[in-house]
């Protein structure tokens, strides 16, 4: 049942990666589009993740729950050492569920549309940089529990180069991940362009931070060249997500979009099993060489026995609700200028 | 501030705004699929308006209740994770279960807020039932974790550790029931007057009179009734309490010392120092009666409970006051208005009940932050009643002043904006929901045109 566990937490950070990330991203889309494309922009992703928008972020709150019902203490060692991080994060959360709904509910139409707007797409930066903050932090041996100063418990356990470029490495990967999406929900052959041009810059992007990110760890000694190229599984994982956008490339050339989006998806998932597979089951990395891991640090099994059960009883009833939803919305795009509901 | 107070500060803060959002998130879905389901027999225009003018605030409410709610399950690590470390596997599994409530009334507002005109009418009708009855499953399943905290249960303390964790029996501990039928009538009552209380308003100032007409009957239906049964509940609340936290229900009633026969106390400001209460009025008998059932009966108080376990008395007994003062006062108006609905139909538009319904606003909304407080507060100085005390749960952290007024803060403007924003809703309504009445629309007060709008 323990694996049945870990398994669900792995599957909704990557489902959170690749939802919450595309819904993230085209936040940061708006951040660099030009000021006589953002309209456009807006509305394509509105009828894009309107209805799913809510759920995109339930993920997170079950990789949180599974986090703290399941493995306890690293839950609270995370919080205590990443309290700031955290902080920053949930600020953004706020911030940017807030603008999204209001920017859109807003029964009047006037000058706060632009503050919205500007909340929007700044906490649609900040929200996946210090996620990817967090994440680098777990695994950069830089959390040290027995820390003396208040510098070294809580701020340099996140602050740190190899933290910092993982945070980047994240945005870029959401706004990749949105622009690839964005193309397939728009008709109008100059607006596909646009969002492909938008999807080459944030691939190059996520290029740039990616090897940033080596070079960090390198720095700062993390083995992360090891934990990614030390094995088969990364090696073969990393390989075809290479191949795998190289064909992506000349589908989208060729003006073929129905695989770009399983393609997309593809590549950030054997991003996420590269990063994760060398240190399974150790997701937590201490300062003093010690691990959190989630075989050993795992609560006592009758809780796990039952927060098994619950979560393959609620994906019975989720799962195939969930699917009709994405289904019939995108048969039918949510319309605009028809009536106004 | 020092930090643990702000500690305690910051979790009321965020608990106390989360549950106004969560309170409407759970019940006016249930007031929508009434109005949608007249709209769906009749055929009325109106009824289909009320449905979607008040889909529009639920959205607004929704999401605020969403991001309240993803910042508390970080919070209760970020705060307490002592707490979390050992009370995570024991009550968690309300938490595990609620995330299947909230995706499926996620998912399910999707379809209801997105599916006008695209689904079968019924279908989409039974979306908007799905999302509230989900929003009442996650409300009751929160309240099982919360009534754990008052009344331990699914382990063993053995020197110092948590053992034979069984957290189907920690679910179902004594305090879950009486808390979740509590905690769900009191969001029936505050949301029910709420929204009968703005739509009562809006009828009193002459705009759109059949719209807000229409909104308030099905509002104040809801209300009304569970405002009437809701002494019930909390009768039942009082009598649990009495057996399991007497140290609670001595805070409540400013009940200092131990008696048979115990006097209800109402009003009056408790003397901790000389263990009294001044200008109290007191009914003889009747705490008794409300703890055990029986006049005569022993009520215990705070000089059986030691010094150190003592709750903070004055909030508590202030909380508990204001509580039933709100739901007595609630119930009286409903009274009123039964016998309106019954007896005198003339009353029903006389501007004298509506101002009464207009003036009853916030009432159910206060009865619900004191409620908690007085369920919170009361329990101190325990996190876990009996096992675990709330200082040794605190984060090691120093520097939670500043947490708490950056959350402060940002919560003040959030309400802010809601508040703004459902003004702009209401003002609107003219314009958008009731041609009979066109509002006063000027250029840069226009509706939603083709290139934004509104869903
Ligand atoms: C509309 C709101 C509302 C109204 C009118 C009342 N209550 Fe209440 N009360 C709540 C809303 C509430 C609450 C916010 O929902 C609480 C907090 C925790 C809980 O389970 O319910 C609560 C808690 C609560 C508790 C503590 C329960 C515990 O700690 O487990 C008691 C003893 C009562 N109530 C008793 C009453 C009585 C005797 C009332 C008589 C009129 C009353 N309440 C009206
Ligand atoms: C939504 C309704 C709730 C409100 C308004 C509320 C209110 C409060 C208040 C006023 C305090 C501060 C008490 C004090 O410091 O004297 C508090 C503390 C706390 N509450 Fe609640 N509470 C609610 C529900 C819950 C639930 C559902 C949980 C958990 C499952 C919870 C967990 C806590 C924790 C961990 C603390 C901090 C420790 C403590 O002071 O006891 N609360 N809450
Ligand atoms: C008695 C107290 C509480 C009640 C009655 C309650 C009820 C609800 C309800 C009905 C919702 C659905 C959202 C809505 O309709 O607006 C919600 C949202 C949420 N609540 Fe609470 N809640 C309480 C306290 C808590 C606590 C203590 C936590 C955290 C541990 C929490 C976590 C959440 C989360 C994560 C969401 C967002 C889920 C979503 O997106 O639908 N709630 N709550």
């Amino acid at each position: 049942m323990l694996y049945i566990v870990i398994t669900y937490l792995w599957a909704s950070i990557l489902l959170y990666l690749l939802l919450g990330g595309a819904d993230f991203g085209a936040g940061i889309i708006e951040l660099f589009t030009s000021q006589k494309n953002k309209q456009v922009t807006r509305k394509t992703l509105y009828s894009a993740i309107g209805p799913i928008w809510e759920a995109n972020h339930m993920w997170l709150i079950i990789a949180i729950v599974i986090l703290f019902v399941g493995f306890p203490v690293i839950y609270s060692t995370m919080s205590v050492n990443l309290h700031i991080p955290l902080t920053v994060m949930l600020i953004g959360i706020i911030a940017r569920g807030t603008a999204f709904t209001f920017r859109h509910y807003d029964a009047v139409v006037d000058d706060m549309q632009h503050l919205y707007n500007t909340i929007f797409a700044i906490s649609s930066f900040t929200t996946p940089l210090f996620l990817g903050i967090i994440a680098g932090s777990a695994v950069s041996g830089h959390i040290d529990p027995q820390a003396a100063t208040f510098v070294d418990a809580y701020i340099f356990s996140w602050l740190h180069w190899f933290s910092v470029t993982v945070g980047l490495f994240t945005v870029s990967i959401c706004g990749f991940l949105a622009s690839v999406y964005l193309i397939g929900e728009t008709t109008v052959e100059h607006e596909r362009l646009r969002f492909a041009h938008k999807a080459q810059f944030f691939n190059i992007a996520a290029v740039i931070c990616g090897a940033l990110v080596f070079a960090a760890a390198w720095y700062e000694h993390i083995p992360l060249f090891d934990w990614v190229f030390g094995n088969w599984v990364g090696r073969i994982a990393i390989l075809s997500a290479t191949l795998s956008l190289v064909w992506m490339w000349a589908l989208l050339y060729q003006g073929k979009i129905g695989l770009l989006r399983p393609l997309a998806g593809f590549q950030v998932t054997m991003i996420l099993l590269t990063t994760t597979f060398k240190h399974f089951p150790n997701i937590v990395i201490l300062k003093d060489g010690g691990y959190l891991s989630l075989t050993q640090h795992a609560g006592q099994e009758k809780t796990i026995e039952a927060l098994g059960w619950a979560l393959l009883l609620g994906s019975i009833l989720i799962l195939p609700a969930l699917f009709y939803l994405i289904y019939s919305f995108q048969k039918k795009p949510v319309g605009y200028g028809g009536e106004a509901h | 501030m020092n930090d643990f107070i702000a500690a305690r500060s910051q979790m009321a803060l965020s608990l106390g705004f989360h549950i106004i959002f969560s309170c409407i998130g759970m019940v006016m879905p249930f007031f929508m699929a009434v109005a949608h389901y007249y709209y769906l027999k009749t055929s009325q225009t109106v009824y289909k308006n009320v449905t979607k003018a008040w889909s529009k605030g639920v959205a607004i409410f929704f999401a605020t209740g969403a991001v309240s709610g993803t910042v508390l399950s970080f919070e209760l690590g970020l705060l307490w994770p002592e707490f979390m470390k050992h009370a995570g596997p024991i009550f968690g599994m309300p938490f595990s279960l609620e995330g299947t409530a909230f995706f499926i009334e996620a998912i399910a507002l999707g379809f209801f807020l997105y599916g006008w005109d695209r689904f079968n009418p019924w279908f989409h009708w039974f979306t908007g039932v799905v999302v509230g009855v989900s929003g009442l499953a996650s409300g009751i399943l929160v309240v099982a974790a919360n009534a754990w905290m008052n009344s331990p249960a699914g382990f063993e303390y053995i020197n110092g550790q948590y053992l034979n964790i069984d957290p189907i029996a920690a679910m179902f501990n004594e305090a879950w029931f009486s808390q979740a039928l509590h905690m769900t009538i009191a969001a029936f009552a505050a949301t029910g007057f709420a929204v009968a209380g703005v739509h009562a308003l809006m009828i009193l100032r002459g705009s759109n009179v059949l719209f807000h007409t229409k909104s308030f009957t099905i509002a104040a239906a809801f209300g009304c009734v569970a405002a009437l049964v809701q002494p019930l509940s909390g009768d039942i609340s009082a009598k649990d309490v009495a057996i399991r936290q007497p140290a609670k229900l001595a805070a409540m009633e400013a009940h200092f010392h131990t008696e048979k026969s115990a006097a209800l106390i109402v009003g009056g400001i408790p003397n901790e120092a000389e263990k009294k209460v001044d200008f109290a009025i007191k009914l003889p008998g009747f705490l008794s009666f409300l703890a055990h059932g029986d006049f005569k009966s022993e009520v215990t108080g705070l000089d059986r409970i030691p010094e150190e376990n003592h709750p903070p008395v004055s909030i508590t007994h202030y909380a508990f006051q204001i509580m039933v003062g709100m739901g007595m006062a609630m119930m009286l108006v409903s009274v009123l208005y039964f016998a309106a609905l019954w007896k005198k139909r003339s009353w029903l538009q006389a501007p004298w009940l509506l101002k009464i319904f207009a003036l009853a606003t916030p009432l159910g909304f206060i009865a619900v932050e004191a409620g908690w407080t007085v369920t919170e507060v009361g329990r101190q100085p325990w996190i876990i009643y009996g096992i675990m005390r709330t200082a040794d749960a605190v984060t090691p952290m120093p520097g939670i002043a500043y947490s708490f007024y950056l959350f402060t803060a940002i919560y003040v403007s959030l309400a802010a904006f809601v508040v703004f924003m459902l003004y702009r809703q209401i003002k609107m309504v003219g314009a958008l929901y009731d041609n009979s009445d066109h509002g006063t629309l000027t250029a840069d007060h226009r509706p939603p045109t083709a290139d934004r709008p509104l869903d």
